[in-house]
C-alpha cells in the first residue's frame, strides 16, 4: 500500500530544503530568464549584414552604384575595398570579411547584355549575353552565410537603369502561416521551454537523489518503511512546480520581450508541458538510480542535453537529418515536445492533434518510473 | 516464546575474493546489550547490515524477531531502529523538522507524535535546539537526534553503529546511560564498537577479527576465561624491554601503558613472573606484578596471530 502520508513527508522534507538552498532557486528562475534573454536577442536565422569585401575593377559609376544597391539590400556590409581578387582571397582566409564581391573591368557591358535588366529576351545558350554582371567569392563552409550570399544570385538590376522594375511573375504563391514576419525568436522561445526543462528538470532529480546517497541519508532511508515509489514520488512534485514556473518566465517573458504569441489553449499547454516535464523527471531518476555521484549525474545529464539540443529540431529543422538520426532523436522527449509546444504555442494545435506525441510521452513517463522504481531497490547488495 | 531475538547460523557474506563475514553464529537474548567489538574492517558493520535485512546473505540463516531474513526485512522495519555510523537525517532540516519527518515516515499518528517527539526533545537534552538546523549542532547533540530519531517509533530492536565515535568521553557516559534507559522500557540493542569502555558495558559481546566470531559472553566471563596471565613490568629503558620479550616462547604480547610494560603470557606456564624474571635477567632493576586482565587483553588475546 502506497502511503500518502509518507510522499508527503518527502514532499515538505524537500520543500523545507529547497527553501534553505538559495543556490539552487535561484538557478531556477535565472537559468530561464537569462537563457531566454541570450538566445531571444543572440539566435537569429536571418542573416543580415555579412562583412564583404569589394573588388572594383572597373571603377565606374556604374559599379560604384552597382555596390550600393547590393549593400542596400542589407544582406551585406562592406567593410573594405580591395584591388585584387588575389587580395580579396587572402582577407576571407584571414576571416576579416565571409564573401567577396568582384566587378570586373567590363560590367557595363555584361550588364548590357544581361537578362536581368530585362531590355530584351536574352538567349542563354549564347555565351557572351549569358555571362553575370560581377561574381561573388564566398567562404562557403557556413552553410546559412553562403546560402544569403546566394540569395543575391538574381537580384533584379533594374534599378541600376533607373527603369521601373519589371513585373516578375512568381511560379509558386507562398503563404506563410504562424510566424509570416520570419521571426526566429517566434521559433525559438517554444523550443527554449524544452531545452530548459530538459537540463534542470533531469539534473535537479537525479542530483536530488544522488545527494541522498552521497550525504549518507540514503542508508537511513532505507532503513525505514519508506518504499521506494513514495520516494520518487514525494521527490519529483516539487520539481514539477519548479518547472511550470520555468515554463511560465520563459513563456511569460517570450511573450512580453519577443511579442511571441501564445495562440493556442492554456490547458493544451499545461497538459502538454507537465507531461514534458514529469517525462523529463522520470529520465533524472533512472539517471540518479546509476549515478554514484553528483558529478556523473551531471556527466549523464550532458549526454542527454547535448542531442536535445543539436537534434530535437531546436535548432536544426529535424526533417532536414537523415532518418537513422531522426529514429535516435525520437527517443528523445524533447523532439516531441518541441514539436507539442510548437504546435500549442504558435498553430493552436488541440490534443487531439498532438495525440502520437502525448501517448509517446506518457509511455517514456510511465516506463522511466517504472524502471528507477525497480533499479531504486532498498538493499545494499 | 523465545526469549532470542537475533540468531545466526553460519552467516557468511563474501565480496568477490574477500569474505567479509564468515560462518557466524550468534544467539542474541531479549533485554541484552550484545556487543560487537572489533577493529575497521573485521565485518562489524555488515554483519548488521544482513541483519537488517540491507544485505543478503552469500549463505547462512538469519532470524530476527522470530522472522526469516531478508525476506521479512520490510515488515521488520517497523519494529527495528537503526543508527547509522555517520549523522544521516538532514543537516539541512531542523531538530524538530528531522523528528516530525522520522514521525511521518514510521506512520505514528499525528496527534500522538507531538507528544513522543516532546517526550524526546526532553529526554535527550534537545529543547534548547528544537529550532537549529542539524548540520550546525555539535557531534554530541546531532548523536542525541540520531538516537531520538531513531526510537521515535519505540522499535523493540536497536541496531546501533559505532554509535559514539564522534563524541566526547562525557557525552558518550551520558549516551550509555541513556541506552540502559532503553533496555529497562524493554528494547534489545546491537551495538557494534572499537572502544574498550564501552564494549566492557555491553551485557554480552562477540569479539570479531576478519568476519570470524574469536570469543562470546559477558566482558567479565571473557575476561576470566582468558587463556593468559597478564603481568605489568615497571622499571628504567622499558622499550629495550619489550624488544629483549618480543618474539620469545609463551609471550602472546606486550604493550606499553604510560610507565609500565604489560605482557600476556600464555597460561600454560605455570610460573609466569618467574618465567619473566628469568627472560629479563639482563634488567635487573626492574619490578614484575601480577595483575587482573581487562578488556583490553582479553581483544589482544582474541586477536593475535594470523586467521585461525
Amino acid at each position: 500500500m502506497i502511503s500518502p502520508r509518507r510522499i508527503a513527508a518527502v514532499l515538505k522534507k524537500e520543500l523545507l530544503q529547497l527553501r534553505r538552498d538559495r543556490m539552487t532557486f535561484a538557478m531556477v528562475i535565472m537559468i530561464p530568464l537569462i537563457q531566454l534573454l541570450l538566445f531571444g536577442y543572440a539566435i537569429n536565422t536571418n542573416l543580415r549584414h555579412v562583412p564583404v569585401a569589394l573588388v572594383d575593377e572597373s571603377r565606374t559609376e556604374l559599379s560604384r552604384t552597382l555596390a550600393q544597391i547590393v549593400q542596400a539590400t542589407q544582406v551585406v556590409t562592406i567593410t573594405e575595398e580591395l584591388t585584387t581578387s588575389q587580395e580579396a582571397e587572402r582577407a576571407i582566409t584571414e576571416s576579416r570579411v565571409r564573401a567577396a564581391l568582384i566587378i570586373p573591368r567590363d560590367v557595363s557591358q555584361r550588364l548590357a547584355r544581361s537578362p536581368s535588366v530585362g531590355l530584351g529576351l536574352a538567349d542563354t545558350t549564347d555565351q557572351t549575353s549569358s555571362r553575370p554582371v560581377a561574381h561573388w567569392i564566398v567562404d562557403g563552409s557556413d552553410t546559412m552565410v553562403a546560402s544569403a550570399i546566394k540569395s543575391l544570385r538574381t537580384m533584379p538590376l533594374t534599378e541600376l537603369l533607373k527603369q521601373a522594375p519589371n513585373r516578375q511573375v512568381p511560379t509558386f504563391e507562398v503563404t506563410l502561416y504562424f510566424n509570416p514576419e520570419q521571426r526566429s525568436a517566434v521559433n525559438i522561445v517554444p523550443g527554449l521551454v524544452g531545452v530548459i526543462l530538459t537540463m534542470t528538470m533531469i539534473l535537479f532529480t537525479s542530483a536530488a537523489i544522488v545527494r541522498e546517497r552521497e550525504r549518507g541519508n540514503m542508508e537511513m532511508l532505507i532503513n525505514t518503511p519508506i518504499k521506494s515509489i513514495e520516494l520518487m514520488i514525494g521527490k519529483i512534485i516539487p520539481y514539477i512546480f519548479l518547472g511550470l514556473i520555468q515554463v511560465a518566465i520563459i513563456l511569460g517573458l517570450g511573450h512580453v520581450l519577443f511579442d511571441v504569441p501564445i495562440n493556442g489553449g492554456l490547458g493544451t499547454l499545461l497538459v502538454v508541458t507537465l507531461l514534458f516535464i514529469i517525462a523529463s523527471l522520470s529520465l533524472g531518476l533512472v539517471i540518479s538510480t546509476l549515478a554514484q555521484n553528483q558529478l556523473q549525474s551531471m556527466q549523464m545529464t550532458i549526454f542527454v542535453l547535448l542531442p536535445s539540443i543539436l537534434m530535437s529540431g531546436f535548432m536544426f529543422p529535424f526533417d532536414g537529418m537523415p532518418q537513422p538520426v531522426q529514429m535516435i532523436a525520437q527517443i528523445l522527449p524533447a523532439t516531441h515536445f518541441m514539436d507539442m509546444i510548437r504546435g500549442v504555442v504558435l498553430r493552436d494545435a488541440s490534443l487531439y492533434e498532438l495525440r502520437w506525441g502525448i501517448l509517446w510521452m506518457i509511455g517514456f513517463a510511465a516506463f522511466g518510473l517504472l524502471a528507477a522504481t525497480l533499479r531504486f531497490k532498498k538493499r545494499l547488495g | 516464546m523465545s526469549d532470542i531475538v537475533v540468531s545466526t547460523q553460519d552467516l557468511t557474506r563474501r565480496f568477490g575474493e574477500n569474505t567479509a563475514v564468515n560462518n557466524l553464529d550468534l544467539e542474541i537474548r531479549t533485554g541484552q546489550i550484545y556487543g560487537f567489538l572489533g577493529p575497521n574492517g573485521c565485518g562489524k558493520t555488515t554483519t548488521m547490515r544482513m541483519l537488517t535485512g540491507l544485505l543478503t546473505p552469500s549463505s547462512g540463516a538469519i532470524s530476527v524477531l522470530g522472522r526469516s531474513m531478508p525476506e521479512a526485512a520490510e515488515p521488520l522495519k517497523n519494529e527495528i531502529g537503526y543508527m547509522t555510523q555517520i549523522f544521516s537525517y538532514y543537516r539541512d532540516l531542523t531538530v524538530l523538522e528531522n523528528l516530525r519527518f522520522a514521525a511521518d515516515i514510521y506512520g505514528i499518528p499525528a496527534k500522538s507524535a507531538a507528544g513522543r517527539i516532546d517526550e524526546l526533545l526532553h529526554t535527550y537534552d534537545l529543547t534548547a535546539n528544537v529550532h537549529q538546523l542539524s548540520g550546525s549542532m555539535s557531534g554530541g547533540q546531532r548523536q542525541k537526534l540520531a538516537l531520538a530519531a531513531t526510537v521515535l517509533h519505540r522499535p523493540k530492536l536497536l541496531f546501533l553503529d559505532e554509535p559514539t565515535s564522534a563524541v566526547d568521553p562525557e557525552t558518550r557516559r551520558t549516551f550509555w546511560e541513556q541506552l540502559f534507559d532503553l533496555v529497562d522500557q524493554g528494547a534489545t540493542m546491537i551495538v557494534s564498537t572499537h572502544f574498550m569502555d564501552e564494549a566492557e558495558r555491553c551485557h554480552r559481546l562477540a569479539i570479531l577479527q576478519h568476519g570470524v566470531k574469536k570469543a562470546d559472553g559477558s566482558p567479565r566471563q571473557l575476561m576470566d576465561d582468558l587463556q593468559a596471565d597478564v603481568v605489568e613490568v615497571e622499571g628504567p629503558d622499558l622499550r629495550k624491554v619489550k624488544h629483549a620479550l618480543v618474539g620469545q616462547p609463551k609471550i602472546l604480547s606486550t604493550a606499553q601503558v604510560g610507565s609500565r610494560l604489560r605482557v600476556l603470557v600464555d597460561k600454560s606456564e605455570p610460573q609466569p613472573v618467574e618465567m619473566l624474571r628469568g627472560q629479563l635477567a639482563a634488567f635487573p632493576d626492574l619490578s614484575l606484578t601480577p595483575q587482573r586482565p581487562n578488556l583490553e587483553d582479553v581483544f589482544v588475546s582474541a586477536t593475535r596471530g594470523p586467521e585461525q
